[in-house]
């Protein structure tokens, strides 16, 4: 293996133009229809770069090992040409083919160079088990960048789905949108306390409109809210409850009996200022006071 | 030995939890509060948990456990200043204190009790200490 592991080198070289000529095509057939997402100067440059510290690679080092210190530079080039085509959209075959495609013109120009027989399929057998490896790194790294974006969107979902709102003095309210899971659940209960602290509010309404379904681990996760809350010295009502989500409640057996619920935020926030001695009055000819001021004394 | 201060403010007292909270000194607070109820006849009692920041479910359960007997002695109790990272910790030691009156910070509790003082005043037809 080591013997043509020495040759390849020295095929790919003195073939280089033809080589890289029979991939690009072969390149540019499979990703025919993403011609938009990568030009072909980019992608003959990329090529060439590749080839070339492949080359470097598998004259330095041993075909079959290409976790080795030879071939880090390939790997670090691999790395970054699937990041950024998992960037730009390419599936995960077309990033793949970006390695594999190389095999085709590759076993070409060994089956003219070697004419030994015994010795070509050695050399293919060398070649090939190099391009596969290379080839799932290809994927790993592809997967890894998608996994990051993931990652990376779901804090960013984080972030903006558990605004806490100052609706009054001393009324807070928390419009959840999406699905409540554990993760969710600790950020929105710690960013309500923290704002309950700053603002000493006393009422903090939950507004639910936007979670798509309750099941009991939400629910679980809502009373843990308001439970923490209380805890602070806060109430909580529970608000946007939809028909079909106080049916599931029901049918699940979730008690909520603990906690005020509202059918709106509206209704919410009107027991909520009345709770904390605060009313909303129509501006009349009579009485014109500053609109939308609170007016205390009303209970 | 080391003892957590118990406070006589008119009717109510008034407990200040300054030191972390060790398992000893939650009983002894237990056993002082409730003899400091009985002895001054105070109707309510005002635990300041602001500078704790560590709870186990012991102290949790200690908390509920002097509030409910100072209940039994007929003394509201006010539990205030928790912490956030308190509050969730007890809650997710699924410890929520029921039954257990809460407020934001001292001054909020105040109100809290001399509502309630007032509230039992009417009811009793006597007019609050």
């Amino acid at each position: 293996m080591k013997s043509t592991g020495g040759t390849l080198p020295e095929i790919v070289r003195t073939h280089e133009q033809a080589i890289l000529h029979e991939w690009m095509q072969r390149q540019m057939e499979s990703i025919a229809t993403r011609r938009d997402l990568m030009s072909e100067p980019d992608l003959h440059r990329q090529s060439r770069e590749f080839l070339r510290a492949f080359v470097n690679a598998s004259e330095s080092g041993r075909l079959d090992d290409i976790h080795g210190a030879a071939w880090a530079d390939v790997r670090e080039m691999l790395s970054r040409v699937s990041e950024s085509r998992a960037l730009q959209g390419f599936s995960p075959t077309e990033t793949a083919t970006f390695v594999f495609s190389l095999k085709q013109p590759l076993f070409k120009q060994l089956r003219q160079t070697i004419p030994d027989g015994e010795a070509l399929v050695d050399a293919i057998w060398a070649t090939t088990a190099a391009i596969d490896a290379l080839g799932l790194y290809t994927a790993e790294a592809y997967q890894t960048t998608r996994n990051e974006i993931i990652g990376r969107q779901q804090q960013e979902m984080l972030e903006l789905s558990t605004p806490v709102v100052t609706l009054w003095t001393g009324i807070l309210a928390l419009p959840l949108i999406g699905t409540l899971d554990s993760a969710r659940t600790q950020v929105v209960m710690e960013n309500l306390l923290q704002r309950i602290v700053e603002t000493g509010s006393l009422i903090a309404i939950l507004d639910i409109t936007g979670v798509p379904t309750v099941d009991t681990l939400v629910a679980q996760h809502l009373l843990k809210t308001v439970a923490a809350a209380r805890l602070m010295g806060a109430d909580c009502i529970i608000s946007g409850i939809r028909p079909q989500i106080a049916q599931t409640i029901v049918h699940l057996g979730v008690d909520l009996n603990s906690v005020t619920t509202k059918a709106t935020l509206a209704d919410a926030f009107a027991i909520a200022l009345k709770r904390t001695g605060q009313a909303v009055v129509r501006k009349s000819a009579a009485s014109a006071g500053p609109a939308g001021a609170p007016a205390a004394g009303a209970d | 030995m080391e003892r957590i201060p118990i406070l006589k403010m008119g009717a109510f007292l008034l407990v200040s939890i300054q030191v972390d909270m060790h398992d000893r000194l939650a009983l002894q607070l237990q056993d002082d509060l409730t003899s400091r109820i009985t002895e001054t006849g105070a109707q309510g009692v005002l635990i300041d948990i602001s500078s704790l920041e560590m709870v186990d479910s012991f102290i949790g359960r200690m908390l509920g456990n002097i509030a409910a007997m100072s209940r039994v002695l007929d003394a509201e109790t006010v539990v205030v200043g928790m912490r956030p990272a308190v509050a969730i910790t007890l809650v997710e030691l699924g410890m929520s204190l029921v039954g257990v009156r809460t407020a934001l910070n001292v001054e909020r509790g105040m109100d809290l009790l001399s509502a309630s003082l007032d509230e039992a005043g009417r009811e009793n037809g006597r007019s609050p200490r």
